[in-house]
């Protein structure tokens, strides 16, 4: 497999980074704040703002100094892994989001890299993706730690809000006090729950150890020495923001303590190296969390040696465990296996390995002479300090033990004992392998030495980054107590011990498992099949694949909801009062509720179709009695062609001798939602015409009317000018319904077999047909040879006097329809389609165009905004764009109607 | 007459939901035909029903006298009307089409696109147990 050389060259760019952050180390140590500001949305106070302090410093240190290191062991651990290149943009990715994760400024531009780790840290863990338990690991990680940064995020619009800008610099600069707030407690719990997801704290600690399913490189950079600690970083930079109360003190102490030392005992259990790794990694995590919940200083002139102590932890932490992840995925590389129990004697084979496992499980051991032995010494003498908890030593000194223990195990069983056969060859591998981690023990070991550049350059300034305040260190910070010391001692003496014993501690563990009833990992398998569960059911409750009940949803759910906001807000006018209806107006509502209950019991087709005729006719009456004359016209029309079109396609279709009706209490329960749904609806109608209309919108347009758009028929006019753009899409609504009717008609393969295929040879049997059928008779055909002119030229005149009197586009093309529809019938189709003299979807798109083109008029002409109207004078004759919108309006319908009529008819 | 044009849409809108609950596509598109004009009379009554003059302005005048009827419920029934014809005939071409296709106008039996229930509960299960 050949590598693309750009991974290899990809660890230049953390080095120019590392190298460049170093550059600034003297004016950050000085107590400089160097700021990069760029606008992103600087309407809602979100911007690409960077701002470098001890804080964010000592992190992209971290960054890209470890992350040079680990780039350059990639690059030889990952020799005959597939995808390479895309191994390398993932982890780049990774590195340029953490490093805008800890320097932005912005709180939501915090959180955008916050999630870019999340997400590089997802395709990463799931990098073997066609492994299931790499899927499932990434997964897990990706929800538990994206469902804490939504509520991160949360936490953050809340105190943004408080604090009336996103900015953490000015956070700070207002010295204002966020404790009193009444939503404080909210946004510490928040964001603790992102921090604490992320941090791996317990309970949440369990995707962590999962993620060891990536490649070792991941493990050691994202799982270990960065991404993990992400949360430690947010809660140190928030601290002189929300920290110093009880709520954020005691919370903090309290889960990081049980995390550390619940990890510290289940990582001696574990016999996969980078299970043990990663079961320490949490316990570290732990500690560092449990110390920025320390009391803040009260002097301005002392730097808090709580979140000094975590600090130095931290670094330590990042040096060693870096270097054992490496160190693992060596051993692993080296011999095929890293099960602690399947290893030993490697110390003769691999001595540069052995001697970086030798420095940096010092370090984790908190041996002198290192970082870590400096580390766990301000852990005590801060756990010693007055003002900490009795307890706080103990809890330090119960997680420290083990991990001791755990780092003599380390040093002890790969390298002496037996060599049992390997594999693999079990020898040194290639220099990039043990590079890192022999620097970074060897870093681990001599900062132990000389603590005074680590302290004073990087943590000091950190630290008062976290404190909120400069300062001048009097006393050397890494000085410690007696008290300290002797704790120092008995940890290593507890830990030697517990290496003697070694079998008698693994049954006590055992044991002690069995106490716990169950974990997070199971909580989190638990809860994703809950999910699917209730997703599963509430699919077969919804989602039966029958049309009815779908619809039986939708108008159970409209009733009921009509139904209660009528009951909550209480507007249904009662007693209602009912005036002047006269003996017509009773008739017609009879025959309309008559019809209806008529179309529900009817037996056979014919006799629906008449009763939704006489609902049709009764509506149309009701609008010409109450001054509708428009609308009256139109829906008389229509109903003549819809009982026409409705007739000739149902009665192709089966009548209703053999129908099926839902079952009994179906039909009970269909009727209470109907019932239920009728009287929603005459409640609503009642309520909304118990008091009159605004008359606001009807005035405008009756003052206008002739003024503005050149009509006397207000009705038109609305239509074709006023709101002509709605009538534009509503002719295009209907351009639409035509075009799926003609396609729906068009000849398609047929699924069935049997069912007759109107084809070529099917026309000339229809036309034989056609001459044998009843309507084709002489007197019939002459007169409808006669008729159709007139009323061609009655639909033109309909169309013309439509903008002063009754009329207009609609009502004329529907006129011309019924002309065109009647000669078809009595003539056939085709005879029809040879008087139109063109295709009626070609009618319908011209009109289309017509219309469209009439809206531009106005907008070329004069920079008027689309479709208003422009009138001018041709020979004496007032003619405007409405006019020619109207006439496209006029050839839309006809268009579409007779696509309609002619397709059905061929059929 | 407001309210018996309430009372009247009321019975429209049962017939419609009844209709259209039914097995049948043929009742289903009856249900649909009525629910058009249950919502134009809807839309007519809100406006305020009065025995009125149509909206139209005599010649010469510039304003309509008072006494018309209200002209804005009117332009949207008008639309309304041609949409809802449209949508209908589009029902009826479809209906058409599955009978031809299926042979049956039973929707329960219309089971093309959607598994039977049986079927879906199995699907559900296997998804849930994955």
């Amino acid at each position: 497999m050949t590598t693309p050389p750009y991974v290899r060259l990809a660890v230049a760019l953390p080095v120019v980074l590392f190298v460049w952050f170093c550059t600034l180390i003297p004016s950050v140590s000085g107590g400089e704040i160097l700021v990069w500001e760029t606008a992103w949305l600087p309407q809602q106070g979100i911007d690409l703002d960077f701002a470098i302090d001890g804080l964010s410093l000592l992190f992209a240190l971290l960054i890209t100094g470890i992350g040079a290191f680990i780039f350059l062991f990639a690059g030889e651990y990952m020799e005959g892994y597939p995808q390479r290149g895309r191994f390398t943009l993932f982890l780049v990715s990774f590195m340029l989001a953490m490093l805008g994760l800890v320097l932005s400024d912005n709180l939501v531009a915090l959180f955008v890299f916050w999630e870019l780790t999340t997400i590089t840290s997802f395709l990463l863990i799931g990098y073997s993706h066609e492994n299931a338990v790499a899927r499932r690991s990434a997964l897990q990680g990706l929800l538990v730690t994206g469902a804490g940064a939504l509520a991160m995020l949360a936490g953050f619009v809340v105190l943004g809000q408080a604090a009336g800008t996103f900015s953490l610099r000015e956070m700070l600069a207002d010295q204002q006090s966020f404790e009193d707030h009444p939503h404080y407690t909210a946004v510490v719990v928040l964001v603790m729950l992102g921090a604490f997801t992320k941090s791996a704290q317990f309970p949440f600690h369990f995707w962590l150890p999962n993620a060891m399913a990536a490649p070792t490189p991941v493990s050691a950079y994202l799982h270990s020495a960065t991404m993990v600690k992400a949360g430690v970083f947010l809660l140190a930079r928030l601290t002189p923001i929300l920290g110093g109360t009880a709520l954020w003190m005691e919370t903090l102490t309290a889960v990081g303590a049980v995390t550390a030392v619940y990890s510290a005992f289940v990582s001696l259990g574990k016999s996969d190296l980078k299970q043990v790794l990663a079961y320490t990694t949490v316990m570290a995590l732990g500690v560092c969390v449990m110390f920025l919940g320390s009391p803040p200083v009260a002097g301005q002139g002392e730097p808090s040696r709580g979140v000094l102590a975590a600090l130095a932890f931290l670094i330590a932490h990042a040096l060693y465990k870096a270097a054992l992840f490496m160190i693992a995925g060596t051993i692993e590389k080296a011999t095929g296996t890293r099960d602690l129990t399947e290893l030993g004697g490697l110390r003769r084979a691999m001595p540069v390995t052995f001697a970086a496992a030798v420095a940096a499980s010092v370090s984790m051991a908190g041996v002198p002479p290192s970082v870590g032995f400096i580390g766990k010494e301000l852990l005590y003498t801060v756990g010693f300090a007055p003002d900490a908890a009795a307890w706080l030593p103990w809890a330090v000194f119960l997680a420290a033990s083990p991990v001791a223990l755990v780092a003599m195990v380390l040093v002890t069983k790969p390298f002496f004992g037996p060599r049992p056969d390997y594999r693999k060859p079990g020898r040194e591998g290639h220099w990039a392998l043990w590079c890192g981690p022999a620097v970074l023990g060897a870093v681990g070991i001599y900062w132990g030495l000389s603590p005074e550049f680590p302290f004073m350059s990087l943590l000091v300034p950190a630290e008062a980054a976290v404190s909120g305040h400069s300062f001048q260190v009097e006393q050397p910070p890494w000085q410690s107590t007696g008290e300290a010391l002797v704790l120092t001692l008995v940890t290593l003496a507890a830990a030697v011990l517990g290496f003697w014993q070694r079998e008698a501690v693994a049954q006590a563990l055992a044991g002690l498992r069995r106490l716990v009833p169950f974990t997070g990992d199971r909580a989190y398998d638990a809860t994703m099949n809950g999910i699917a569960a209730v997703a599963a059911w509430q699919t077969r409750r919804l989602q039966s694949g029958v049309q009815r009940h779908y619809l039986l949803i939708v108008f159970a759910t409209l009733g009921l909801s009509l139904a209660v906001t009528l009951w909550i807000k209480n507007v249904v006018p009662w007693p209602v009062r009912l005036a002047e209806a006269t003996f017509l107006d009773w008739s017609l509502a009879a025959l309309v509720a008559g019809a209806s209950v008529v179309i529900i019991r009817s037996r056979s087709r014919l006799l629906g179709i008449c009763a939704l005729g006489v609902v049709g006719v009764a509506t149309a009456l009701i609008f010409l009695t109450f001054g509708a004359e428009d609308v009256a016209m139109t829906q008389l029309i229509v109903e003549t062609l819809v009982t026409v079109i409705v007739a000739i396609v149902l009665l192709k279709l089966p009548d209703f001798r053999n129908e099926v009706w839902p079952s009994g209490p179906a039909r009970l329960r269909n009727g209470i939602v109907a019932v239920t749904v009728g009287v929603s609806v005459t409640l609503v109608l009642l309520a909304v015409t118990g008091s009159p209309p605004q008359p606001d919108l009807r005035e405008y347009f009756e003052r206008n009317a002739v003024p503005g758009g050149h009509g006397r028929n207000i009705v038109n006019v609305i239509l074709v000018d006023f709101r002509a753009l709605d009538t534009l899409g509503e002719i295009s609504v209907l351009a639409i319904a035509g075009a799926a009717v003609f396609a729906l008609l068009l000849p398609g393969p047929r699924r069935r077999e049997g069912v007759p295929t109107p084809g070529t040879g099917g026309a000339a049997v229809r036309a034989q047909a056609w001459h044998g059928s009843i309507m084709n008779t002489m007197i019939l055909r002459e007169t409808t040879r006669r008729l159709v002119p007139l009323i061609l030229v009655f639909s033109v005149f309909l169309l013309l006097r439509g903008h002063d009197q009754p009329g207009g586009g609609f009502v004329g093309g529907l006129v011309a329809s019924i002309a065109f529809s009647l000669y078809a019938f009595v003539c056939g189709p085709q005879a029809a389609r040879g008087i139109l003299r063109a295709d009626p979807r070609a009618v319908g798109a011209v009109g289309l165009a017509v219309a469209i083109a009439s809206g531009f008029v106005g907008s070329i002409r004069a920079g008027v905004p689309f479709l208003t109207g422009q009138w001018g004078t041709v020979g004496g004759l007032s003619i405007g764009t409405p006019v020619l919108f109207d006439v496209g309006v006029y050839l839309v319908v006809i268009g579409v109607v007779l696509t309609f009529v002619l397709g059905i008819k061929e059929q | 007459m407001e309210p018996i044009v309430a009372v009247m849409v009321g019975v429209l809108m049962a017939a419609t939901v009844y209709l259209m609950l039914s097995r049948n596509f043929v009742r289903f598109i009856f249900g649909l035909a009525l629910l058009s004009h249950a919502a134009n009379l809807v839309i007519f009554a809100s406006g305020g029903m009065t025995r009125a003059r149509p909206p139209l302005i005599a010649p010469g005048a510039s304003a309509p006298l008072p006494g018309i009827s209200n002209a804005v419920p009117q332009a949207l029934i008008l639309t309304a009307i041609v949409i809802s014809f449209s949508l209908l005939t589009f029902a009826l071409v479809l209906a058409f089409r599955t009978y031809q296709e299926l042979e049956t106008v039973d929707t329960d039996r219309m089971r093309a696109a959607e598994p039977s229930s049986a079927g879906a509960a199995a699907d559900a299960e296997q998804r849930a147990v994955d």
